[in-house]
């Protein structure tokens, strides 16, 4: 059974393979090719998974070496796999969203000249992302790692010829890179401190190392997560992120890549179990983001950008409950896969709009559209009750559960998280109810000669009505008998937190904050109509329009610091470096000129300069035979 | 006697470059032809070399010739080859025929500057091509200093040649000043080495002097000296030996370049054609940083290990210096000149940190940091010779209307940005784990150049490539079928030694071991002895401590 | 009679011979100054030859006359030649060769 583990990543790479180098004469077959590949590899996960649950809980990971990948002294990499129960869910997770997109790419897609270009990158992300969740050591998850971030690099610029497009991609691609140093380190700390980067050694010795070593292996990865997951202070290239094709944001920067974070941390919990100063350095982190995503959400008038601001803020309590230790991974995780279903409706949803909206992604530019894209309206909506954690439905037992690991991590610190998580809670309601008032409700503001709303091709509304299907009753399945606890539990180990509040009390208080956050969101939005130019509004309105400044921040910093330093180094090399080898050059130059005046061309002067040699020459002799 | 398999290696080319030089003005495609023959030629040879090889034999050198040559002075003609030069031959022998390729029309242009039917330029490129090719190959065979000094200067007068002669006219200031820059280039190349090679000189006949003084019969071969040390038979004082060391590492640092040695790269590589620019980075320089593995380190082990806190120190300048500077270039050529720095600085850096992780990576770094530059280069060379500029402010929108030279463009670069799967990442993982485990600041540092390779790269990409598309790059035609059969290979090369490196490993690993215990330096030891191993067939510690063993 | 007085008179012959040398202008007078020069060096050689006892000096005189002879011929030839071409024979015109 475990020689199949392989195959899930072989075919998507197989078919990114054949698509990129198959040339012009796959381009009318190549989106199924993509396509079929993508299931193929999700039909391969749903056999590993009914093997796996055949299986004693104890006894589920299977394992896959493949070969020695770079063997030097003791320095062991192999390309070998893993797949244990939390590989699986991420492996189910990543195939099933990952297919259902292929399909609605061939819809979204169909005018695009580069489409079996696009399948192609699609295919890359899947094999890259699958190969990140599946790695048993940390370095072949660092090459899944990059992989991810070379596809979103590609899918994001995949308009090329729009220079924002082609910067957006750069931008990702650095600040990635920026978290890639955290992983590089950890992996050479762990190489030095274990001989080994191996998940099974690693994390079985974290009881014998000291904890500094432990705490810099924690805070390196941590600086990893933040890059893949666009976590403070490496959040800024999500919201840019958005100009890539809408099922690339759907798959890519809401539903998968960008949770490798939470994977990482998840996967290394044994290494922060043991550093309780990296794991707070973790809670900060998520309770920061979720803050900082939901406030920035809040303000966003472009769709996307709005569920960006969403999903870094949904991401936020991820690593918040990642953070939380074992009282808190497999929240994490739960809220992971439930997030996955709703947020990729989401950004599928607002892709059906673009859709018929001429690619329009201001909001102040739709406005009932609930009656002309019915379908695109239900699961939309269906999506957007789950997030908002609406009773019943995905998120509201996946958020739930957060909110109340973070009231019971205890002291001060477990009373400030679970506030932040109840106010990200208010806030993810007011503005998720923003931005369906301001799509779906209200009155027309787009103008009926140049648009026409309809509703999307059944390539795209069927993936839709499934996401929105996971998205409703994920959670409640998840919760029965705690299932997904128990399934999880082998290998994130479980540990029940001991709240200072009662389960039912946060619960109230989730609601109390959902009905609040709604409540304020209708007065503004629903009550009044919406201007189609945006008011200028507050001081945090326009900070958080520009992301709360930290774009300008790093501009100033780092891109005008970055130009000042390289523009100095230029003048340095210049006149410095060589500077001091030509200065060389020009002053031996400058003393045969000297010494060339001496040749004055007239015999008689060299005649008296060698009468005066000789003549030194004979004293010279005289005077040492003296001496 | 058998078989001298390296000295018909290193003549074969030699050959080929006096037969391409013989041939009349009017047999100019026959030249061609002859040259590229010549060059698959020695690229059979080389790999019969790989195959003929035993990496885990006993000594350090196989496949040794040993001749006297100048007895009167103790030089010998003594060939030999570990896992290094095995791997490094093949590097060289492969990359000539892509370079012969690539430069298939860089003559063309002379043709017709002058109407004299003994003008030959053609015949003239290609075969000092292949003499630079022999004489790089005999460098890397060479266990004797003396044989190896004679061929490391004499490169020189070649390269000299193809610098100054062949430039692709993209300048933007008209031929005559690019005329006049390119022949600067030249002579501050030349200088540059030579300046080192005369400091080397001094050394090899300090070394000679010493040798003769302590032996009684002087002697520039590597094996006895190394011997002979550790025999107990040569004592080289401490100070005679640090200003040797310092004599020999200068000449390879000029030519590795190491910062502040590296200004003349920058020139030399800009004026020059792309193919000449690539056997520059990615041919000839790799010899400077070789000849530190095999001269520096085990000739004078002592020596390395005091000056090894400068040289990393200088490396580690090197490698942010290069990256940092490639971001500011304006002109692509140069941009991959100084990227070229900055991995030369990893280069340095995996050599001195005396750990396997980091000369093996280093010297994964030289095969790796050839076939990935080359790839870049040479299409960077395509773009320039279709658009007749090399300022980067002069292309846009490439990928639009030549996708294929996009993409292997943007391969190119995500390997000199060592993305992970493509070769490059493999060894600069290793040199930064290797510095890492004996210098953790300074790998901790290094790492930061990951970023700043890939701001380089994807300026250079995103200024290039995308974007509207620019009304000068209209009308460009993609890739032909010459120039795809030039970059395919590379790029196949780059994914296959990315993904499975070991045959490169398994070569290298026992002439890392060897010179490790020349110098006497074992890897640090991890501070948690991990055992039991669960799941899968991973070797525990016992394994590991066989090869500490088989490296002995 | 002392040999020494002969060495007195070579010294004087040599000093007459480039006090000529750096004071005249006229190449032939140049020329015959060297020459004197180099017989005060033979009968040096000569006389050197007498005080100890040796032929040494004598046959280094007689290589100094061949190599004289020798020089006289090139040396005539070149005044020669530059007298044609400039129609002087003064040491300090020909001073093209200075950069």
């Amino acid at each position: 059974m475990e020689n199949l583990i392989a195959l899930l990543v072989a075919a998507p790479l197989v078919g990114a393979a054949l698509l990129l180098c198959g040339g012009k004469r796959l381009d009318r077959a190549g989106h199924w090719i993509g396509t079929l590949l993508a299931v193929a590899s999700f039909a391969v996960a749903a056999v590993l998974f009914a093997d796996m649950l055949g299986k004693a809980a104890g006894h589920r990971a299977l394992h896959q070496h493949l070969f020695s990948w770079i063997p030097v002294g003791g320095f062991r990499a192999d390309v070998a796999f893993q797949l244990d129960q939390l590989s699986m869910t991420f492996v189910l997770l990543i195939t099933g969203v990952g297919s259902l997109i292929h399909i609605y790419s061939i819809g979204y897609m169909e005018h695009d000249e580069r489409r079996r270009r696009f399948f192609g990158y699609l295919n890359l992300f899947l094999a890259a992302m699958l190969l990140l969740v599946l790695a048993d050591n940390y370095l072949l998850l660092y090459v899944g790692w990059e992989g991810v971030g070379l596809a979103s690099y590609l899918l994001i610029g995949f308009w090329q010829h729009k220079p924002s497009a082609a910067t957006a991609a750069k931008k990702a691609f650095l600040v990635n890179r920026v978290g890639d140093i955290g992983l590089s380190i950890a992996i050479m700390v762990m190489f030095t401190t274990f001989g080994t980067f191996a998940f099974g050694p690693v994390l079985a010795a974290t009881g014998d190392t000291g904890e500094g070593r432990l705490t810099a292996i924690g805070l390196m990865l941590l600086l990893a997560a933040c890059g893949k997951s666009a976590q403070v202070p490496l959040q800024s290239w999500l919201g840019d992120a958005m100009e890539g094709p809408t099922p690339v944001s759907a798959l890519i920067h809401a539903a998968t890549m960008v949770t490798a974070g939470v994977y990482l941390i998840t996967r290394s919990g044994a290494i922060f179990n043991a550093a309780p100063t990296a794991q707070l350095a973790v809670v900060v982190v998520g309770a920061v983001t979720l803050l900082f995503g939901a406030i920035v959400g809040c303000a966003k008038d472009d769709i996307k950008k709005a569920l960006a601001g969403s999903t870094m803020s949904q991401i936020g309590y991820m690593i918040l409950a990642a953070g939380l230790g074992p009282i808190g991974y497999a929240f994490a995780i739960m809220h992971l896969v439930t997030h996955g279903f709703f947020k990729a409706g989401l950004f599928l949803g607002a892709g059906s709009v673009m859709h018929g909206m001429n690619d329009e992604v201001d909001m102040r530019r739709y406005g009932g559209l609930r009656s002309y894209m019915p379908i695109t309206f239900v699961t939309f909506g269906l999506g957007y009750l789950a997030i908002i954690g609406f009773p019943g439905l995905s998120g509201f037992f996946s958020k739930d559960k957060i909110i109340e690991a973070a009231f019971a991590k205890g002291g001060a610190e477990g009373w400030i998280l679970g506030a932040a998580a109840l106010l990200g809670a208010a806030i993810t309601a007011f503005y998720m109810t923003r931005v369906m008032l301001m799509t779906f409700f209200g009155e027309k503001r787009w103008n009926p000669a140049e648009v026409h709303p309809h509703e999307s091709p059944k390539s795209m509304t069927i993936p839709m009505i499934v996401l929105a299907v996971g998205s409703v009753f994920a959670g409640g399945l998840f919760s029965i008998d705690d299932a997904f606890v128990t399934w999880l539990e082998p290998v994130t180990s479980f540990a029940h937190g001991n709240s200072p509040v009662s389960a039912t009390a946060v619960t109230a208080a989730t609601i109390v904050v959902l009905l609040a956050g709604v409540g304020v969101a209708w007065l503004k939005y629903g009550r009044k109509p919406v201007p189609v130019a945006a008011p200028r509004g507050s001081v945090l309105t326009r900070a958080a329009r520009r992301d709360l400044l930290q774009d300008d921040f790093n501009h100033i910093v780092f891109v005008r610091g970055g130009e000042q330093l390289t523009r100095t180094l230029v003048q340095l090399d210049h006149s410095l470096v060589d500077g001091a080898v030509n200065g060389t050059a020009a002053s031996m130059g400058g003393l045969s000129g000297l010494l060339r005046r001496l040749q004055t061309g007239f015999v008689r002067s060299y005649a008296v300069q060698m009468l005066g040699g000789a003549a030194v020459l004979v004293a010279a002799t005289l005077l040492m035979r003296s001496v | 006697m058998s078989f001298p398999l390296l000295t018909v290696t290193a003549a074969v080319p030699a050959v080929g470059a006096i037969a391409t030089a013989a041939l009349p003005a009017a047999r100019r495609t026959a030249a061609k032809w002859l040259a590229l023959l010549f060059s698959l030629a020695t690229l059979a040879l080389a790999l019969l070399i790989a195959f003929r090889f035993r990496p885990g034999a006993t000594g350090p050198y196989q496949l040794t010739e040993s001749h006297t040559w100048i007895p009167d002075f103790g030089v010998r003609y003594e060939l030999g080859v570990d896992g290094i030069a095995v791997a490094l031959i093949a590097l060289t022998a492969l990359l000539i025929p892509f370079v012969i390729l690539a430069g298939w029309h860089d003559a063309d242009v002379l043709e017709d500057t002058r109407p004299n039917r003994r003008w030959r330029p053609t015949q003239g490129f290609f075969a000092l091509i292949l003499a630079v090719e022999a004489m790089v190959v005999i460098s890397f065979e060479a266990t004797d200093v003396f044989l190896f000094y004679l061929f490391f200067e004499a490169m020189l007068i070649p390269m000299y040649f193809l610098i100054g002669g062949f430039g692709d006219r993209a300048g933007g200031h008209g031929e005559e000043e690019a005329a006049a820059q390119r022949s600067r280039a030249a002579v501050k190349f030349l200088l540059y080495n030579l300046a080192g090679g005369l400091i080397m000189l001094a050394a090899v006949i300090g070394l000679y002097a010493v040798t003769a003084d302590q032996l009684g019969t002087g002697t520039f071969s590597l094996q006895q000296i190394v011997e002979a040390r550790a025999a107990g038979k040569l004592d080289i004082a401490t100070g005679t030996e640090r200003l040797l060391f310092l004599g020999f590492f200068f000449a390879f640092a000029v030519k590795a370049p190491l910062w502040p040695l590296h200004t003349w790269l920058p020139g030399a590589m800009g004026e020059s054609t792309a193919p000449v620019a690539v056997l520059i980075t990615a041919v000839v320089d790799k010899v400077g940083t070789f000849a530190m593995l095999r001269f520096c380190l085990q000739l004078f082990p002592q020596a390395s290990s005091w000056a090894t806190p400068v040289i990393l120190v200088l490396a580690l300048i090197s490698v942010l210096y290069g990256a940092l500077l490639a971001v500011a270039q304006r002109d692509i050529k140069r941009l991959i000149a100084y990227a070229s720095i900055s991995h030369f600085g990893f280069i340095v850096l995996g050599i001195f940190a005396m750990t396997s992780q980091g000369q093996s990576g280093a010297t994964l770094y030289m095969v790796n940091h050839g076939i990935s530059t080359a790839a870049l280069m040479l299409v960077a060379g395509f773009l320039i010779s279709r658009r007749g500029s090399r300022l980067i402010a002069d292309y846009g929108g490439v990928q639009k209307v030549a996708p294929i030279l996009a993409g292997t463009f943007l391969v190119g670069g995500l390997a000199t940005l060592s993305l992970p799967g493509l070769a490059p990442f493999v060894s600069e993982f290793l040199v930064l784990v290797g510095t890492f485990s004996r210098y953790p600041a300074i790998g901790v540092i290094a790492t930061v150049a990951i970023v700043l390779a890939a701001l380089y790269v994807l300026v250079l990409y995103q200024r290039t490539m995308t974007g509207p598309v620019r009304d000068e790059v209209r009308a460009m035609p993609d890739l032909r079928v010459r120039e795809l059969v030039v970059v395919a290979p590379l790029i196949a090369l780059l994914i296959f030694l990315g993904v499975y490196p070991k045959p490169l490993t398994d070569l290298v690993n026992p002439a890392v071991g060897h010179t490790l215990s020349v110098v006497d330096k074992k890897d640090p030891q991890p501070a948690v002895q991990v055992d039991a191993v669960p799941g899968g067939d991973r070797r525990g510690p016992a394994v590991r401590d066989q090869d500490v063993e088989a490296a002995k | 009679m002392n040999p020494v007085n002969y060495l007195y008179l070579a010294a004087l012959l040599f000093t007459i011979g480039a006090a000529g040398v750096l004071i005249r202008r006229n190449a032939i007078v140049v020329f015959m100054c060297i020459e004197l020069m180099l017989n005060a060096c033979n009968l040096a050689f000569v006389v050197f030859a007498r005080m100890h006892g040796n032929l040494d000096g004598q046959i280094i005189a007689f290589f100094t006359m061949v190599v004289a002879a020798a020089e006289v011929v090139v040396g005539l030839a070149i005044i020669v030649s530059i007298f044609r071409t400039r129609h002087t024979a003064s040491v300090d015109d020909a001073s093209l060769m200075k950069l």
